[in-house]
This record gives structure tokens, sequence and C-alpha cells, in this order.
């Protein structure tokens, strides 16, 4: 069944086709990845799903609603959820705080309850504290539950994140680059947290520099150049492309598996 | 969980102790007055904190605000004879709709535009009152009727200063319950990160208004109050060096610390009386205590305090490692 569909997508910044033409479509379940040299639009894909930028054209549908124009806050509420690939931690507040914020859509959100502690509010946040606690703990941070944001290392920063983005209980969850500057032991780590996530039933989505990742853990993947769709398929598929080896990775990439 | 940065409890009754022992040390009626000046502007500031302390938005326009409330009540009681706590509350609900119109467009500016767009705000806001002549007697203001509920008059700085300070541990529980609760929460996401805040659901345009009309209707309210208590208001009590004035005593307290809002406040408001004996050299002085605390605790009085107090460990960790 598919979740995501994309028909004829462009975007066009100043003259530059940054996406240009491309549909896809992302079935329920399962993890697929979208890769591509640098500069090949795989964040400002991202970015229009998630309707941080507008298209120039065509058509983006979300369990068969067409969702262009609606803004971010609008797409988390229909089940869309997603990290950066640049962190965007919230670090004016503690690790926990932050995957409360993703919790946002759960909880009761009205100014005069909260403004005079009424409706049960206190009992509700300690029940989001402990909820986003074990949030913490599945993605392997439980050692910073009592952490402020800004002390915490990079790579527990990536986990976070992603802690912040399954807090919203979305139907579908955008990994921008969640290896990117992490070490390989880090690396094998995610991995292993994505497939986790994926088994909880969530259909996830990733963009990927890291091709050992992508290529070991992605049941279908996508290969973008220049903006426009090279290639899709399984890793097997992939690999095999002649188009992929002689636009994107080279006769050798493949076969040895090293990252771009 | 305990978190020992939000001392509810502790904190509310530590300033209740304070405002309760405060007039035991009072030798006459000009402290009282000092005190109750005091509170109100602690009023406005915590108001003013939300907004710039936990949502991260800049306003140099809050005494149009402020104006706005205590031109409400002196217009509204003189010209139209209307009772006091009818005009106030008309006047926080005028103020809160002028605030919820501009919100919207304002608060999508960042930084420096959203500074001179308030700025600017607040500069329109003085001229009207400046202006009107008629309506609020120009430059040389206008005088306020006392304040009356249920046939009693709240007269004398000392009854002021308990009513202020009952409002000002009110206004103070308020802010920390919107500060513990999910729109608290979204206030601070909206200042860590709007992109992120977006994607977890919150709707930033729509928090930015909301703590703008929150901030808007407590400097309105202060202001009706503060006009009633001095009795006369001038377009200069509310104009722009007002706000500037505002702003100081948010970030010397420290941002996002609504105590730190009222002991900037408070320290703001105090210490242009203690410098007096230096004379000519008070605004010297003045402004020198006001970089050096800004120098040394960037992060504003409390916050730096707290850090010290309580993380002593954590915080040499911090210098050594940078």
């Amino acid at each position: 069944m598919s979740l995501l569909k994309v028909e004829n997508l462009s975007k066009v910044f100043g003259g530059v086709h940054a996406v240009e033409d491309l549909s896809f479509t992302i079935n329920q379940g399962k993890i697929h990845s979208i890769i591509g040299p640098n500069g090949a639009g795989k964040t400002t894909l991202f970015n229009l799903i998630t309707g941080i930028y507008t298209p120039t054209q065509g058509r983006i549908a979300f369990d068969d609603k067409d969702i262009v124009g609606l803004a971010p806050y609008q797409l988390a509420a229909l089940g869309m959820s997603r990290t950066f690939q640049n962190l965007q931690i919230f670090f004016n507040m503690s690790a926990l705080e932050n995957v409360m914020v993703g919790l946002h859509l759960h909880l009761d959100r009205r100014l005069f309850p909260a403004l005079f502690r009424l409706g049960g509010i206190a009992a509700k946040e300690s029940q989001a504290e402990e909820e986003a606690a074990d949030l913490m703990r599945f993605v392997g941070l439980g050692q910073y539950v009592g952490s402020e944001s800004s002390s915490m290392p990079y790579g527990a920063l990536k986990r976070l994140e992603i802690a912040r983005a399954m807090a919203a209980k979305s139907r579908i969850l955008l990994l921008d680059e969640p290896a990117a500057g992490l070490n390989p032991s880090e690396t094998a780590e995610i991995d292993e947290l994505i497939r986790k996530i994926s088994e909880t039933g969530v259909t996830v989505v990733l963009v990927e520099h890291d091709m050992h990742l992508v290529m070991g853990i992605s049941d279908h993947i996508l290969v973008l150049d220049y903006g426009k769709k090279l290639a899709e398929g399984t890793a097997r598929e992939v690999r095999a492309n002649p188009d992929v080896i002689a636009a994107y990775l080279g006769s050798g990439a493949i076969g040895g598996g090293h990252a771009a | 969980m305990h978190r020992l940065n939000s001392p509810r409890t502790g904190g509310l009754m530590a300033l209740v102790a304070v405002i309760a022992v405060l007039p035991l040390f009072f030798p006459n009626n000009f402290y009282f007055d000092v005190a109750i000046l005091a509170g109100f502007n602690a009023i406005v500031c915590i108001g003013l904190n939300l907004l710039i302390g936990y949502a991260g938005q800049i306003s140099l326009g809050h005494a149009g605000f402020l104006g706005l409330g205590a031109y409400s009540s002196a217009v509204l009681t003189t010209h139209l004879g209307w009772p006091p706590f009818l005009a106030m509350a008309v006047g926080a609900v005028a103020t809160g709709l002028l605030a919820f119109l501009v919100a919207r467009p304002i608060l999508k500016l960042k930084g420096h535009y959203l500074a001179m767009a308030t700025l600017g705000l607040g500069i329109i806001i003085s001229i009207v009152m400046n202006q009107e002549e008629e309506l609020t007697g120009g430059p040389d203001g206008m005088t306020v009727p006392p304040l009356t509920a249920f046939g009693y008059e709240i007269y004398g700085e000392q009854i002021w200063y308990w009513v202020v300070g009952v409002l000002l541990v009110f206004c103070v529980w308020l802010a920390l319950n919107i500060i513990e609760s999910p729109v608290g929460r979204s206030l601070k996401a909206v200042h860590g990160s709007e992109v992120a805040a977006e994607v977890s659901g919150v709707d930033t345009g729509h928090y930015k208004a909301l703590v703008f009309v929150i901030s808007a209707v407590f400097a309105s309210l202060a202001g009706s109050l503060g006009a009633h208590y001095t009795g006369f208001v001038t377009p200069a009590d509310v104009g722009f060096f007002k706000s500037i004035e505002l702003v100081t005593m948010v970030v010397l307290g420290g941002m996002a610390s609504t105590y730190g809002a009222v002991i900037g406040a408070a320290i703001l408001t105090v210490l242009p009386q203690l410098l007096t004996q230096f004379e000519e050299y008070e605004h010297m002085i003045f402004g020198l205590i006001l970089m050096l605390v800004m120098i040394f605790m960037p992060k504003g009085l409390v916050p730096s305090l707290i850090g010290k107090i309580l993380n002593r460990p954590a915080a040499q960790q911090e210098d050594a490692a940078s």
C-alpha cells in the first residue's frame, strides 16, 4: 500500500533545478533509502515532503491526501516526522524536554488549564516525562535522561533527535543522514536502532551517504542525481544498475562498499 | 522527576516571605513607594520574560502596551466615568487585541528586524498619546482617579504594597504554570529551533502570537494599576526609554528565569534610588554596574548564581573543557 506518493515533483531555486520531475512511491512499512551524490537534491526532497519548502510543481500525497502547501506542523499532525542533517536540538532545554516537545501533539495544549494548573496538568506532565525517558532508553540514551542537551556529545544528540521524532508516534519517519559524522561503531549502532524502529511498524525513509549502512538495511532504494531519479529498486538491483555505477558510485565503490 | 531549576513551591514561598518581611525594614513611606514601583515593573517583566527569555522574541515596544493600559484606565474613568476595574479590563482586552492583530505579521520577523518593528509599534503608540491632546492631555499627561473597589478606595502606600505584593505572587505563579506545561515547552522550542518545533507539531506562529498577547496583557494590567497608584500618567512614562528599561531588567535578572525577571526589576528600580547619594556620578556608576554584571554574568544574575551554586562541579568541568 502506498503511504507516500510523489508525482512530477520539481523545485527550482533561481534557475537551478534542485529536484526535477521526480516521481516515486513509498510503500507502508520497511526501510527506504534515498541516495545520491552531494547536491543530488536529497535534502531538498526531504524539505519538500515535510513542508519546509513549497514545490515549484508537482504533487505529493500522504496516505492519499494531497499535502502540498501544508505547514510542517500540520504534516506532523498527519503522522510525519523527521530529523535533520545539521542537528536541530533545543539547546535551551534538557534532553528529556527535547523529547517531550516531540510528544506535543499527544498532550493537552490548551492555555487556560495550563495557566491555572487545572485538568491534571501536573500528572500528565510527569506521565509525559516517563514516556520521554522510555524513548530515550529505547534509542540508547538511558544515561542522559537527566542531562542538559547542551552537555551531550554529538553522537548522542543524533539519537536524541531520533527519540524526539519517534515521540510524535508518526507513521512515517524521515531520517536525514542519521550516520553523518559518526564513527564506524556508532554507525553500526544506528543501523541497529533503525532496524529496531522499523520493527515497531513505522515506515522509515533515510537519506544517507554511508553506503555500508544503506546497502545493508534498505528494503528499497531510490537513487537521485541532479534532482532526477536515476534508479530505483532493492539494494541488489541498484548495485547492478549501470547508470548508478557510471554516474554515482564509480566501478570500484559498489563491490567494496566504501563510503562515498 | 525532581528538577532543581524550577523550584515551584520553594521559590514561591521565598518570594512570599520576602514580601511579608520587607516592610519591617521600611522606616517610611518612601520605601513602600519604591517597593510598589518595583512590583509593577516586576509584573511587566514577568510577562516580557515569557516573550524574550522563553520564546526568544525581542520587543522594544512593550512600554507602549504599558501605556495603553495606563491611558485606558485614565481616559475611560476620567472622560466616561467608568468604574476603574471595568476600564482596566477593557484596556487589557483592547491591548491584547491590538497585540494579537500585529503579532502575526510582526513576529514573522527575526532578530534586528523584529526589534525595529516592535520599536516602531511602541513609538506609534507614544505619538498617539502625545498628539491626542483632548483625550490624553498631550505631553503634559493627565490625572487618574484613585482605584476604588466595592465602594472602598485603595489608598496609601501601605495598602498598595500588599495589593501589589499579592498580585506579584499571583503573576509569578501564573508564569511558572505556563512554563511548566506543554505551552511553555512549546515557547522554549520556538526559541531553540523554529524548524524543529514545527516538525514536532508545534504551530510556531500560534505560540509566538500567544506569548506576545500574554506579555502585552501583563503590561497593560500593570500600567492600569500603576496609573491609579501614582494618580498621574504622561507619555514620557511609557515611551521608548521605558521599553529599554524593561528589556534591561529582564536581561539583567536573567533570561528564561521568572525570578530573574522579578529580581532584575527590583534591582533596576531600587539601584537609582541608592545611587542618588553619588549625585552627578549616579548615571556613570549605574552604567558601570550594568556593564560589569553583563560581562561577568552574561546569562543574567539569577541563572548565573543558581548555576554557580548548584552545578559547581559541572561548571568547573565546562571551564576545564573550554
